[in-house]
């Protein structure tokens, strides 16, 4: 049964990533484009995890929490530029 | 796949919880998508990130923890971690798009931040 949901659900997680894609292409402002590159790590870190429930294979999650703190490093960098103009004061 | 198959009812808990999470990623897709300003499109991937990647990994989370002795809490961390900085991270991408005063929506009543 798992090996008809699981491609079920990339299906669903890539359709997810185009979407998301597609406003960062959209836009139309900075903040937009942020917001959108925020969503497509989080996206990707299911789209990971649930590779390595595919696999069988328990490194997967490894890279999944790096990820998702870089993305959050990442997110709130771009969001200090908007708001002051530098990252490091 | 590899390795043994699991017992029906693990493997229809699993597939429950992912169909879950990833029906929730993909509606937060279409949420930030479809929405008309940027106020409306953050409340998207929120549930992306809490109902959606929640999901996948407490699926995981059965999953592993039936394949090898003992409980996998591990990726739960990714849980935790998510949880706790998504939060800050849309509320210092909202403080930005009220800085630059990105246009709203015209059915929007009120503007705190011009009083």
């Amino acid at each position: 049964m798992l090996a008809y949901v699981i491609p079920l659900c990339l299906a669903l997680l890539g359709l997810a990533l185009l979407l998301t894609l597609a406003r960062l292409v959209k836009g139309p402002c900075l903040p937009d484009r942020a917001l959108a590159l925020d969503t497509l790590y989080v996206n990707a870190i299911a789209l990971l995890v649930l590779y390595g429930i595919w696999r069988d294979s328990d490194l997967f999650f490894e890279a999944a929490l790096l990820i998702a703190v870089l993305g959050f490093v990442g997110t709130v960098a771009v969001a200090k530029y908007m708001l002051r103009g530098d990252i490091i004061e | 796949m590899t390795g043994e198959p699991l017992s029906l009812w693990l493997e229809i808990i699993v597939s429950a919880f992912l169909l879950l999470g990833s029906a929730f990623v993909l509606i937060g897709a279409i949420g930030l998508y479809r929405l008309p300003d940027f106020f409306m499109r953050l409340h998207g991937p929120t549930k992306a990130t809490t109902l959606g990647v929640g999901g996948v990994i407490v699926a995981s989370l059965i999953y592993f923890s039936n394949r090898q002795a003992g409980i996998s809490l591990h990726e739960l961390l990714i849980s935790l971690f998510l949880f706790i900085s998504a939060p800050v991270s849309a509320y210092m991408l909202a403080k930005a798009a009220v800085l630059q005063q990105l246009p709203l929506e015209k059915k929007t009543r009120g503007k705190p931040w011009e009083q």
